[in-house]
């Protein structure tokens, strides 16, 4: 396997102190290779949400092991001062809704990213561009928003989070408000966008339509995480 | 780097626009007011311009005519004008008065003054200079007097024959000028009423009745009928004299007071119009703190509306400072279409209010700056809560 993109090892995760202390996460080990695309299932309340946000760099892990295309970024604490730069830099993120700035068109909602890493405007717009084009959202680069479509709206999310060629995208139920067509749609589009621009995706969700499409699966119960092999079935 | 703030200004076009226009009108009553203040300063600086006077020789321990009740002798002037450095003297007298024309009445200072002399209006819009020793007035054109115009002061008509303008008292009532005699008259004449009856109790008096002395009665009713008051006499210094050393002379030797023309503007800026520049000043920082109030309130509420985008710009890497920058410069944004709309309404409705209204370039230069500055501390507020937006929150559970 060549360097993981994102390799975790007994990460904990536990809110508040003492006997009123929970332990949401309690030693979670994952490995994704760049490229590869996995689901993260699990009931609610198992964990799935609070090892999305450690892996995102939001909130910190009690402890554990945490690495980035091999660069150790939490190892009992965080070993990188600026998150917020490694967050725009090195994770890509797609919400359950799409989040777009309604202020802002298609374009500028994806280029926004390379901008704030310090490209020119233009090189920016460009790369938005190329994105929106690989992702069949091109003719609605300067609409706004809120005159997408729900799919379209997740495809200019999708750009978005893919946008900095981040080695890792986390995707928190993707799919949930579509139905089957489209969703398996935004599956067919993470993958093809995995394997091409070689970014490991991990996919939360509940969505029993796209479970079968996972070639590898994280099952997450009481804070642990049990790696299961996926159907893999085409989309 | 894309305008955040600007793309959420032209988003939101309509909340901003109907915001600005609230937030101008007050900035224009804010800069109306200031107006009025300098317009208040103005007409006194212009009263005493065109008076045409060095020094305002008035009563012993009264502040001038314009300020406090002055009376003297109208024969005060023969004495100052002996004094060294004395060009010219006259006398004039200021009343506040109601003028009766048509159906309306009309609060105007009625001026005597002798004709070729200080005190007489400086330059004429319309119509002559008076020419006859009675009966004739050169109004302000804000009167609303008209050129040939008979209008009753006292017991008697006159005609306008000349119009002036921006001459107006300290409180703001045009000035309506006319020969010191009928000023005089118009002023301490008492009426025909009062005059039988003081002249019954005069005849009835046996000490100044005398039956042997014939000619004592006349001369006493004479007396008690004729004007012989002014409120101020007016001084031309000489050239080559200092108008405080000339004025110090004519409180030594003449028992008078007598006030320089900074002295006088002191007197009427510093004191007479002391407690309405207070007043305003008190409004100017009442329309201020809710100028403020309206722009925080509307930024604040904005902020609240878009928490969720705040925390997404947080998650994928929006640094604070350029999320504080959005809504600081959207909060100056608003500020600035209010100051433009502000600006605008006061230059337009200013010729409307019935005083002088002066609008200087300084003023609103000061008034943006003050703008600035609210609109800054009225993003405070708005900054905190978004800096405090957790990124987490974008994402669910």
């Amino acid at each position: 396997m060549d360097v993981p993109a994102i390799e975790v090892r007994g990460l904990s995760k536990r809110y508040g102190e003492g006997e009123a202390g929970v332990d949401a996460l309690k030693g979670v080990d994952m490995r994704i290779a760049p490229g590869e695309v996995v689901g993260l299932i699990g009931p609610s309340g198992s964990g799935k949400s609070t090892l999305l946000k450690c892996l995102g760099a939001v909130i910190e892990p009690t402890g554990g092991y945490m690495a980035l295309g091999g660069r150790t970024v939490f190892d009992g604490g965080w070993k990188i001062r600026d998150l917020r730069s490694l967050r725009r830099d090195n994770i890509g993120f797609v919400f359950q809704a799409p989040y777009l700035i309604p202020f802002l068109d298609v374009t500028d909602n994806v280029a926004l990213l390379p901008m704030l890493a310090g490209k020119s405007n233009r090189e920016a717009r460009r790369q938005a561009a190329e994105l929106l084009e690989a992702l069949d959202v091109g003719h609605r680069a300067k609409a706004a928003p809120s005159e997408l479509s729900g799919g379209e709206q997740q495809r200019v999310a999708i750009a978005r989070a893919l946008v900095n060629r981040p080695p890792v995208v986390l995707a928190d139920e993707p799919t949930a408000p579509l139905d089957s067509e489209r969703a398996l749609n935004v599956m067919r589009i993470l993958n093809r966008m995995a394997e091409q621009y070689r970014t490991a995706i991990i996919v939360v969700t509940h969505d029993e339509k796209i479970i079968p499409t996972f070639r590898r699966l994280y099952r997450i119960r009481d804070g642990r995480t049990f790696e299961e092999a996926g159907e893999g079935r085409a989309t | 780097m894309i305008s955040l703030a600007g793309r959420d200004i032209l988003h939101h076009w309509a909340k901003y626009v109907f915001t600005g226009v609230g937030l101008g009108l007050l900035i224009g009553v804010t800069l109306s007011m200031a107006g009025i203040y300098r317009g208040m300063v103005d007409d006194a600086q212009v009263l005493l311009r065109s008076s045409g006077a060095d020094i305002w020789a008035v009563q012993q321990e009264t502040l001038g005519p314009y300020a406090e009740p002055s009376n003297l002798r109208d024969d005060a002037y023969r004495a100052i004008l002996g004094i060294p450095g004395v060009a010219e003297a006259s006398n004039v007298t200021y009343l506040t008065m109601q003028i009766r024309q048509g159906e309306r009445d009309v609060r105007v200072m009625a001026v005597g003054f002798e004709p070729g002399r200080p005190g007489e209006p400086p330059f004429l819009v319309a119509g002559r200079r008076i020419a006859r020793s009675h009966y004739e007035v050169v109004a302000d054109v804000r009167t609303g007097f008209r050129l040939g115009e008979r209008v009753r002061i006292r017991r008697h008509e006159y005609e306008v024959v000349g119009l002036t303008r921006r001459m107006v008292s300290s409180s703001g009532d045009p000035m309506v000028f006319l020969p010191l005699k009928d000023a005089q008259e118009a002023q301490f004449l008492k009426d025909n009423d009062a005059i039988v009856n003081e002249r019954a109790r005069t005849a009835s008096n046996p000490a100044l009745n005398r039956p042997g002395v014939p000619g004592l009665l006349d001369a006493i009713l004479a007396s008690q009928t004729a004007s012989r008051s002014v409120n101020a006499v007016l001084v031309r210094v000489a050239s080559g004299h200092e108008a405080e050393q000339v004025a110090e002379n004519i409180r030594r030797w003449k028992h008078l007071e007598a006030y320089t023309r900074a002295q006088m503007e002191e007197i009427l800026v510093a004191k007479l119009i002391e407690t309405s520049a207070r007043q305003i000043a008190t409004f100017l920082v009442i329309l201020a703190i809710v100028s403020a109030a309206i722009v925080s309130f509307i930024i604040y509420t904005m902020t609240l509306g878009k928490l969720r985008e705040l925390a997404v710009l947080k998650l994928i890497g929006t640094p604070n400072r350029t999320i504080a920058a959005m809504i600081l410069q959207q909060s100056l944004g608003l500020g600035l279409i209010g100051f433009v709309i502000g600006k605008t309404v006061a230059t337009l409705w200013a010729p409307y209010f019935p005083k002088y209204v002066l609008l200087l370039p300084g003023d609103a230069v000061r008034g943006l700056a003050a703008t600035i500055v609210v609109c800054a501390i009225a993003s405070l507020l708005a900054i905190r809560v978004a800096l405090k937006v957790d990124p987490a929150t974008a994402i669910g559970g």
